[in-house]
């Protein structure tokens, strides 16, 4: 079976006065029909590049090496025309920030309207009928009203929603959602990430989440895929991820966050020091230098992908079954 | 039971946004805060809960109400006593790179306060800089360094050490941790915990990641639209929650297990946070609960200790 996108050895860097940075560094991964695939990584982990470039937002100079197939077909060198054919009706994005990702002198309908137009050859009178069935999938209550309106009226969920309206106009196969709900309150997150799960099942789409939120990991996504300083550490399924990770990375991740299910006070247990710097990566495993299990090899060489079981893979020496062994995961969140 | 260092007492914060237009960011709170507690202070934007710690230190006067620290009244002190208050109640900002001044070397960002309050000069300034920096976990030769040259975990720690400088007996955190990344967050929470201890401080610690707030306080309040909601033991909190909004508010924590996340009902609230200018009569959540009544819009609901220790404003709990 072929995948929906696939990413294979995608290599991104960006000069700067200081030096190359290497932002994304030979990721590889895959998204099949109908999936939810979360990216969890740090700042600088190179996640929201990766996607960036799916995107076709990166510059194909920076882009070094590598191969994004969609549906079959090559898209890392599509022509302006095509890939804004694509993007207009295969791939939507919604960003973060609700409050910067439209534009403020036009009215929401018109926003909405656009792309439609563009895309699906409709009258002006037709565009304005979708644009309002639209807001009402997404949960805006008076969409007739409302599409008259400028983003100031509206708040910021309700903003996040009119972002998520004009992702899915032309119905895509598969939509990027880069930190959709990290700027809006857990009350208001919660409305948006049950909005996108009937979304995606009404709509048989297939999800790529981008967060730091383990917690909406753990709610959203069927597979998890783990970035660290530029390159992919560890994926899997959820489960794969929350009850048998396999890269100390992971587990760093996993016990940093407190669990509300404690009764008494435990301490937290931090992943001493700060992530890489990518003008010049490690050599070895990009976490070499914060990981307490750190190896001679770990420095010297970067980690092989170990396939820990179908589909579940980690880079980390520790897998190599020369390696000592070592149990030091506590699940987090546990009942 | 030990003494209160700060009581506050129907304190409002109003502020003028047009000629008849006022928000009522903090509205009518009282709560009081042992010596030696840290106290979690958790609502959404807007919920005035910013508002209030900036109340609190004094950052703001005070529309009305009262605040008492350590015995003094706050607004009626004669100079030399207000002088002593700013440097014993200390705040942390949220935003890392927007509280330092970038032009400003770290050693003299942190010495501002000991200047200020004349409390070392010379070679014994600079003593107390490098033992501030080892203290909060970087390095004596980072006092040369400019802000920009450290991540935003340092620089969080760069404010604490600022904060720390005055030997302040209460600090103020406001979302200190929110702009840092998840593995960074844990680092500064020990610092912050390990300090508590060692400097005998009490905190008042905002925040929104409700997971932290409860790892972090002894006790927590819950603010909604400038009004507090509810306040209990950290544990009896999340265990029982009293409040309608509280109960929602904790079931909007998305669970880091995915098992459990994929059982559990949760409450959604529906709609918005309404404006803090027009807030709804009677309960300022009723446009949002589930359980609203009649009674909700035409009273406010009372203050009252339901459980012991557990207080909370609601009409369900009207006896």
């Amino acid at each position: 079976m072929s995948h929906l996108l696939e990413v294979e050895h995608l290599k991104v860097t960006f000069p700067t006065y200081g030096g190359e940075v290497q932002a994304v560094r030979d990721v590889s991964f895959y998204v099949d029909q109908g999936e939810v695939v979360a990216i969890v990584g740090e700042s600088g982990s190179g996640k929201t590049v990766t996607v960036q470039t799916i995107m076709g937002l990166i510059p194909t100079k920076n882009i070094k090496d590598g191969n994004i197939r969609f549906n079959g077909k090559e898209i890392l060198h599509l022509s302006k025309k095509e890939m804004r054919k694509l993007k207009g009706s295969e791939i939507g994005m919604v960003f973060q920030d609700p409050m910067t990702s439209l534009n403020p002198t036009m009215k929401i309908g018109k926003q909405i309207a656009e792309g439609i137009r563009k895309h699906q050859k409709l009258s002006k009178a037709e565009a304005k009928q979708k644009a309002i069935e639209l807001l009402r999938l997404v949960g805006i209550p008076n969409a007739e009203e409302r599409y008259h309106q400028y983003p100031h009226e509206f708040s910021g969920g309700m903003r996040q929603r009119v972002v998520i309206a004009i992702a899915l106009a032309c119905n895509p196969k598969l939509l990027i959602a880069d930190e959709p709900t990290t700027a809006l309150d857990v009350t208001i997150q919660a409305q948006i990430l049950d909005l996108m799960k009937d979304l995606q099942k009404k709509m048989e789409m297939s999800i790529i989440l981008i967060t730091h939120d383990l917690g909406v990991v753990a709610e959203m996504a069927q597979r998890v895929i783990v970035m660290y300083g530029g390159t992919v550490v560890e994926t899997g399924t959820v489960f794969d991820i929350f009850e048998n990770p396999k890269h100390p990375y992971t587990w760093g991740l996993l016990r940093s966050i407190p669990n509300l299910h404690d009764k008494e006070k435990k301490r937290l247990i931090p992943i001493e020091g700060s992530p890489p710097d990518l003008f010049s990566p490690p050599k070895g495993c990009p976490f070499a230098p914060r990981c307490p299990y750190a190896m001679e090899i770990c420095v010297e060489k970067s980690p092989a992908e170990f396939h820990i079981s179908n589909g579940h893979t980690a880079r980390c020496w520790l897998n190599d079954p020369r390696a000592p062994k070592v149990e030091a995961f506590i699940a987090a969140g546990r009942e | 039971m030990s003494q209160e260092i700060l009581q506050v007492e129907n304190v409002k914060k109003y502020f003028k946004i047009g000629p008849n237009q006022t928000v009522k960011s903090v509205d009518g709170i009282s709560f009081s805060i042992r010596k030696g507690e840290t106290f979690g202070l958790v609502g959404e934007s807007g919920s005035g809960k910013s508002t209030l710690g900036k109340t609190i230190v004094g950052l703001y006067p005070a529309t009305s109400g009262k605040i008492r620290f350590d015995g003094h009244e706050l607004g009626h002190l004669d100079r030399q006593t207000q002088r002593k208050l700013n440097r014993e109640m200390q705040m942390i900002f949220q935003d890392p790179h927007a509280s330092l001044n970038p032009r400003m070397r770290v050693g003299d960002i942190i010495a501002e306060g000991i200047d200020a309050h004349h409390l070392a000069k010379g070679k014994e300034r600079q003593e107390l800089v490098y033992h501030l920096l080892e203290r909060v976990g970087l390095r004596p030769e980072h006092a040369e360094r400019f802000p920009h040259e450290f991540s935003g975990g340092q620089r969080q720690r760069i404010g604490i050490a600022r904060a720390l400088a005055v030997k302040p007996k209460f600090i103020v955190a406001d979302e200190p941790i929110s702009a840092l990344d998840v593995s960074i967050q844990a680092q500064v929470v020990n610092l912050l915990d390990d300090l508590k201890q060692e400097e005998d401080l009490t905190y008042l610690f905002i925040a929104h990641d409700l997971g932290m707030v409860k790892h972090i306080s002894d006790r927590i309040g819950v603010m909604y639209l400038g009004k507090m909601m509810e306040i209990a033991e950290s544990s009896n909190l999340f265990e029982e929650p009293l409040h309608p909004y509280t109960q929602a508010l904790l079931s909007a924590i998305p669970i880091p297990n995915p098992r459990l996340a994929r059982k559990r009902e949760r409450i959604v609230l529906s709609g918005d946070p309404p404006s803090p200018v027009h807030p709804p009569s009677g309960c300022r959540f009723r446009t949002r609960c589930p359980y609203a009544m009649d009674i909700c819009s035409k009273m406010e609901p009372a203050w009252r200790e339901v459980k012991k220790n557990h207080w909370t404003a609601c009409h369900l709990y009207n006896q």
